[in-house]
């Protein structure tokens, strides 16, 4: 039986900043084409295990592969010239821009002028806001914002995908659209997504690995996490219902 | 840019008058006179490339004089040594882009950041000042060329039709070379700015953390704004020392390096033609100050340069084209047309 | 052994006169982020001051630490009122703004007194060490520099003003819930600041000639050494002059007084490209 390389692969990664322990000996593996949820309460170290997929953060030991290929020591362009797709909590746009360019300059990285117009048609119907088109970034509201960075991020059409938090200040038919949205991305492509809300995991994720101080505790599904106790007692106060 | 500046039709308008001013000026204006449209020509060149690397670059240089007093001084001294003027007239573009892109490096590659940009470019020109304003002993030559330290370079040879060194441009023919080059440089840059590249380095002055997340370098993009700025800026250089036939240290200088970026500001960042604008109302100020006694042309520009920070930021062509705008709006009935999808 | 002794006092003097000029600067970007570019004409002011003192019979050295310090203090207030305080937080513009203010301030004066060059002439003479001679105003330089540090430092960490001062530029709210104005305290940090300025040129009336446009040769410099000193006033003020200082003297020894100006710039450039956040934010981080 070939082995077969997964997408993303951290060996024994560790993160320390001045006294804190940020990330401890974290063994995370994801397939390609798998969709992941990571979470965690306040402080797990979820934010700082996105950045050190994203390369904004390097590690103090451990390694990152990429496609069997070792990323540990990335420039802040290399990731998304690898094919990682990266959208960030705080909504990341050119805001002084149109929603058209926005997406165009992604598709057109990695594609003729020709082509990059019908991949940046085809992805603003994909992501439902080929409408606004026009609209100048900046002035879109929050939800349309997030999915316009999503498409923004398929554009490229990456083989792998970091989200952190895509459903954040979202109205429930929003989260829904959202959920709909990354199960539809996860056909073609792998994702990992850093979230809270519970509800929006359930909807998307077959594999939650669960964070808590820096290290993994565990891997399983929706269901099983959800009714663990230990889990449960950690989000003390956060029961999903 | 507002939807209009940004569109072909401006862009064609501005190429239209332009064309009409190259070729009906000379049967209008008398020598004399062309003489002084040309000098705004060839600032409005120098204005047009910090106008482009600052505008849609997002870099503020503050040493922007550094490049076109190479180019002069290039020009100057591969002239006097060639005779022929072809050559010293590429030299004093691609020395001055060489060495913009060597200053670029160290900056960009270093990822510092704005404030730094412009100490450094500031330092970089008054390293060049000291220098060459140092070499007025006969003993600073390159070949046949004296430097002349504070004197300057007098006698500067004029440009030729290339490869016939005795048949030299007259004042009317450099006012034909000169504006025509003011007129292709804002044709390329106009077609750089909706190219990929160019849409790429607007966006990293937009949002320089979106850019290197699509995978854009963004460092070797500025380099490159960066570069065609210096090329754009030797240029002029190039012309000035012609339109003079002297070149003088006082280039390298502060004041220099003010009036463009005073220009722009006043002008318009963000637009090509706004500085230009910016360039002949400023320079036309200056050479009416004078003429008089009572006022000091530091203190008027200064003045304006304030007021303009303070009241009017954005400029005059994009205050203008926002009256405009506002007005059309208002005549149509509509909301901004922006928000509607 | 006494060309030792010159070159070394050579090099305090460089390093002292460095302090001096950048010490206002210093203070008004260490603690409000405003990069002032008429900094060199504040100089010029105080210059300008010591010499209109010195005709209306005031003795110089009390027009070098009491007349040109409070004229240029005023001066500060003034502009901090009308122009800087509007573009705070805009840094680019900050500096924009005062660089308009700076080519105003250099109009003006040279609209009043006219282009000539006015002298000072340096007084103390010079005393002989060895074969050489050193002019006994280099050593006031060097004490006022040291005095001026020692003083900063005291009025930042020892005096009410001084913490109220520092408290503010790190959160403008505290000095609110202390019931004082920051808009107060930015005023008085900027006239400080400008009062330091104007020290500096008066300090240096009787060394160069005293011209309106006399400040574009200090600001390269003192912009250079407070942006390569880093993010803490003090250290970085006294590190980076130490630094550039003793370079700049070192390299006019050995060749030309422009060439020690151009070794000073290019160190200046080739540090900022290996310590981007200046001497301070790399060592002596925290430091006052």
């Amino acid at each position: 039986m070939s082995a077969v390389v997964p997408i993303i692969e951290t060996r024994d990664l560790n993160v320390r900043f001045g006294g804190v322990h940020a990330t401890r000996d974290v063994n995370f593996t994801l397939a390609e084409n798998e969709l992941r949820c990571v979470i965690g309460p306040n402080g797990a170290g979820k934010s700082t295990f996105f950045k050190l997929l994203t390369g904004q953060v390097k590690p103090t030991s451990g390694q990152i592969l990429f496609r069997g290929k070792d990323i540990s020591k990335m420039q802040p362009h290399d990731p998304g010239r690898l094919g990682i797709g990266i959208k960030t909590q705080v909504p990341s746009l050119f805001n002084g821009l149109s929603v058209w360019e926005n997406v165009w300059l992604s598709a057109r990285r990695v594609n003729s002028t020709a082509q990059a117009d019908r991949i940046t048609r085809e992805t603003l119907e994909r992501v439902g806001m080929h409408a606004y088109r026009d609209v100048t970034a900046g002035l879109l509201a929050h939800g349309m914002r997030q999915w316009v960075e999503i498409g923004v991020v398929i554009a490229a059409d990456p083989p792998l995908i970091l989200l952190d938090e895509p459903a954040a200040g979202m109205s429930d038919a929003e989260v829904a659209r959202t959920a709909e949205l990354i199960l539809e991305i996860n056909r073609q492509h792998a994702l990992v997504v850093v979230e809270h809300d519970m509800n929006f995991i359930r909807m998307i994720a077959r594999k939650v690995t669960v964070l808590h101080q820096g290290a993994v505790i565990k891997e399983d599904t929706p269901d099983r996490i959800m009714s663990d106790p230990l889990i449960q007692q950690i989000y003390l106060g956060k029961k999903p219902h | 840019m507002n939807r209009f500046a940004k569109s072909w039709t401006s862009a064609a308008l501005s190429l239209a008058i332009g064309l009409a001013l190259l070729v009906g000026l000379p049967g209008v204006l008398d020598d004399y006179t062309l003489i002084e449209v040309t000098i705004y020509a060839v600032m409005s060149i120098l204005g047009v490339s910090l106008a482009f690397i600052w505008g849609f670059g997002g870099i503020l240089c503050f040493g922007q004089a550094a490049f076109f007093g190479l180019g002069a001084y290039v020009y100057a001294i591969a002239v006097m040594n060639m005779g022929d003027s072809t050559v010293p007239f590429l030299l004093a573009i691609v020395v001055p882009a060489l060495f913009a892109a060597l200053l670029g490096y160290v900056i960009f590659y270093g990822r510092l950041s704005d404030v730094y940009m412009g100490v450094i470019t500031l330092t970089v020109t008054l390293i060049l000042f000291n220098l060459i304003n140092s070499t007025a002993g006969p003993e600073w030559r390159i070949g046949s060329a004296a430097l002349g330290g504070f004197n300057g370079i007098p006698a500067i040879p004029t440009l030729n039709l290339p490869g016939l060194p005795d048949e030299v441009l007259t004042p009317k023919d450099l006012f034909y070379v000169t504006f025509s080059c003011l007129l292709l440089v804002y044709l390329g840059l106009r077609v750089l700015i909706s190219s990929k590249i160019g849409r790429v380095i607007i966006a990293a002055k937009e949002n320089e953390q979106r850019v290197l997340l699509l995978g854009y370098d963004a460092r070797a993009y500025k380099l490159f704004s960066f570069t065609v700025g210096g090329a754009i800026a030797g240029l002029a250089g190039c012309l000035f020392a012609n339109w003079g036939a002297f070149t003088s240290p006082t280039i390298f200088g502060l004041a220099q390096s003010a009036q463009i970026i005073i220009w722009v500001i006043v002008g318009g960042l963000g637009t090509l033609v706004g500085p230009i604008v910016g360039c002949v109302a400023i320079q036309w100020l200056t050479s009416q100050i004078g003429t008089q006694q009572t006022l000091n042309s530091n203190l008027v520009l200064g003045a304006i340069l304030v007021v303009f920070v303070l009241l009017v930021p954005r400029g005059i062509v994009p205050s203008i084209g926002d009256l405009i705008d506002k007005a059309w709006r208002r005549l149509r009935g509509s909301k901004s047309s922006e928000a509607t999808p | 052994m006494d060309l030792a002794v010159v070159v070394f006092i050579q090099v305090l003097y460089a390093v002292a006169s460095l302090v001096i000029v950048s010490a206002g600067l210093a203070v008004i970007f260490g603690m409000m982020k405003v990069i002032n570019l008429a900094h060199g004409e504040f100089m010029m002011l105080g210059a300008y001051a010591v010499i209109a003192a010195l005709k209306v019979g005031v003795n110089l050295w009390v027009a070098i630490f009491v007349v040109a310090p409070i004229a240029v203090g005023v001066v500060g207030v003034v502009l901090e009122r009308l122009v800087i305080r509007r573009l705070y937080g805009r840094m680019v513009d900050t500096m924009l703004a005062t660089w308009g203010l700076s080519l105003l301030l250099v109009g003006i004066v040279t609209s009043v007194a006219g282009n000539t060059t006015a002298g000072v002439s340096a007084p103390l003479g010079s005393f002989s060490v060895g074969a050489y001679s050193v002019s006994g105003y280099t050593l006031v330089i060097i004490a006022v520099a040291v005095v001026l540090a020692l003083a900063i430092r005291f009025v930042l960490t020892r005096t009410q003003w001084g913490l109220i001062a520092r408290g503010t530029m790190q959160k403008p709210d505290m000095a609110n819930a202390l019931g004082i104005s920051p808009s107060r305290v930015y005023s008085v940090t900027f006239a400080v600041g400008a009062a330091l300025s104007g020290l500096a040129g008066g300090l240096l009336a009787p060394l160069t000639g005293v011209v309106p446009t006399m400040g574009a040769a200090f600001i390269a410099k003192a912009f250079i050494t407070v942006i390569g000193g880093g993010p803490a006033i003090l250290a970085g003020l006294i590190g980076a002059s130490t630094l550039f200082g003793a370079i700049n003297q070192l390299a006019t020894f050995v060749t030309t007084p422009v060439f020690g100006e151009v070794a000073l710039l290019v160190a200046a450039i080739v540090m900022l490209r290996l310590l981007p956040q200046g001497i301070t934010g790399r060592f002596f981080k925290g430091s006052l």
